[in-house]
């Protein structure tokens, strides 16, 4: 039986591992978002906070990510067995490139186009919105996509500890010493990774061109 | 709140009396600046690199705040008016034109115009008309993107861009220090006889002599964050500070290459 057999035969299991697996890094990428951008923001201009929380999100990517769901199950509220707990490790996996991308993208904005715009008496609120954050936004995107890839691939772990997700037919095909079962889980995160990588590219490129 | 457009009663649209700016670390770039710009003239700070024009700009539209010292725009003293107000009254240019690379050319100049929420219409009518008087055919330049200009059209929508909602005070710093020669000069001349239709008052930095003279009616010289003295054009080629007449000299290295004006 190849692999693609046992896909066949298992595919509504594939299914929704697939979307336990989408979730799991919509959910984490969603949280990342909603504290990696507004951080990013506010970090811009505070070179020295920036350096030390972008050195922390450099730390957590640092762990590996078997360790870092190991270390978040005995933490009270966030943590236990399960989805919640993946999520929370996946966001922190998620932070680096986010907050690093926003910060360097906003710093990185011409300074004389940011000058004009205060001297034209823009609010600091108007310069951020219509000039730094469309200016940035190339650049940020360029992180959101690496978070996104990176998270697929490392919530394929999250099945370790019971968050389940494709990984879950990789760890029992590891199990099993049984390289279909492996590959029914590898194949279809793989795909997900290309596919968000993908599109994000594609966005990308659509908003620079603007 | 008082308006920028009300003719100011002494004759003076700006200024400086005894303004100092330091850097956080104590050092001045400004230094006890006297200065007085009367309505309607274009005065231009001349200076070397460093002599502080620049930051005499940044003070009049309170990009920064003086140190000490107090710099009255219109008779009020600026640290009374709501800065992001003072600065859609003042028109800024600089010198790599500063136009926002995402926006088509006919938004980079109704920016303050829609920052003062005037009507679409009014909006439309006064970019049409802020085109043709840059030399610029709305037909064909409206919709283009900053990154399909040249160097002097940029700076054209720059100019066009400080001027739409018609402030009554126009800050320039360089504005044509990037282009080539030929297109500079060709500004220069526009510029001039921009200014004296305009009637608008005119703080113009620049440290090409050549083009304080052209452009000035009156030329305040600073070197080290200090004034040495205000001159008209004639009255500058016959100063005797040191750095005046450094600044005459400069004119003539070269001489035979071509005329100063």
């Amino acid at each position: 039986m190849n692999w693609y057999d046992f896909f066949l035969r298992n595919h509504s299991e594939v299914f929704e591992r697939s979307v336990e697996h989408v979730v799991l890094v919509a959910a984490s990428m969603a949280i990342a978002l909603a504290i990696g951008l507004p951080v990013g923001v506010a970090l811009v201009r505070r070179l020295t906070l920036q350096r030390w929380v972008l050195g922390a999100a450099n730390v957590v990517q640092t762990i590996p990510s078997l360790a870092l769901f190991g270390f978040l199950i005995p933490v009270p509220w966030i943590g236990g067995v399960g989805a919640s707990t993946a999520i929370v490790a996946l966001a922190l996996y998620a932070l680096l490139p986010i907050l690093r991308n926003t910060c360097t993208g906003i710093a990185g904005v011409d300074p004389a186009v940011v000058e004009s715009a205060r001297g034209m008496g823009m609010t600091p609120r108007q310069v951020l919105w219509q000039v730094q954050l469309p200016l940035a936004a190339p650049v940020m995107l360029a992180g959101i996509r690496v978070a996104t890839v990176i998270s697929i691939g490392v919530t394929t772990i999250a099945a370790a500890i019971g968050a389940g997700g494709l990984g879950v037919f990789i760890f029992r095909g590891v199990a099993m010493v049984n390289n279909q079962v492996i590959l029914a889980g590898a194949i279809p995160a793989a795909l997900l990774a290309v596919v968000a990588d993908f599109g994000l590219g594609a966005l990308q490129r659509s908003v620079a061109k603007r | 709140m008082a308006s920028l457009n009300a003719p100011p009663r002494d004759g003076l649209a700006l200024e400086c009396r005894a303004v100092t700016y330091r850097l956080p670390s104590g050092a001045p770039l400004v230094s006890g600046l006297n200065l007085q710009v009367k309505s309607g003239e274009t005065l231009v700070l001349l200076g070397r690199s460093g002599s502080g024009k620049t930051t005499t700009l940044k003070l009049i539209n309170r990009l920064l705040e003086p140190t000490e010292g107090e710099i009255f725009i219109t008779g009020r003293a600026g640290s009374a008016w709501d800065p992001i107000e003072l600065r859609r009254g003042i028109g800024y240019v600089i010198q790599d034109a500063g136009l926002f690379p995402h926006w088509s050319v006919e938004r980079n100049v109704a920016l303050v115009p829609h920052l003062e929420r005037w009507p679409e219409e009014r909006v439309r009518a006064r970019v049409t008309e802020m085109l043709e008087l840059v030399g610029l055919p709305p037909g064909q330049f409206a919709t283009r993107r900053p990154s399909e200009l040249s160097g002097g059209q940029k700076q054209r929508v720059g100019v066009a861009r400080a001027l739409a909602a018609d402030p009554p005070i126009l800050l320039m710093d360089e504005p044509f220090g990037a282009l080539d020669p030929v297109t500079r000069a060709d500004l220069q001349k526009e510029f001039r006889a921009l200014a004296s239709r305009l009637h608008k008052t005119i703080v113009f930095v620049t440290h090409d002599v050549r083009e304080a003279l052209y452009l000035g009616t009156r030329i305040a010289l600073l070197t080290e964050g200090r004034l040495v003295g205000t001159y008209s054009p004639a009255e500058f080629l016959k100063a005797a500070e040191p750095e005046a007449r450094a600044f005459a000299a400069s004119l003539h290295v070269g001489a035979g290459t071509g005329e100063v004006r």
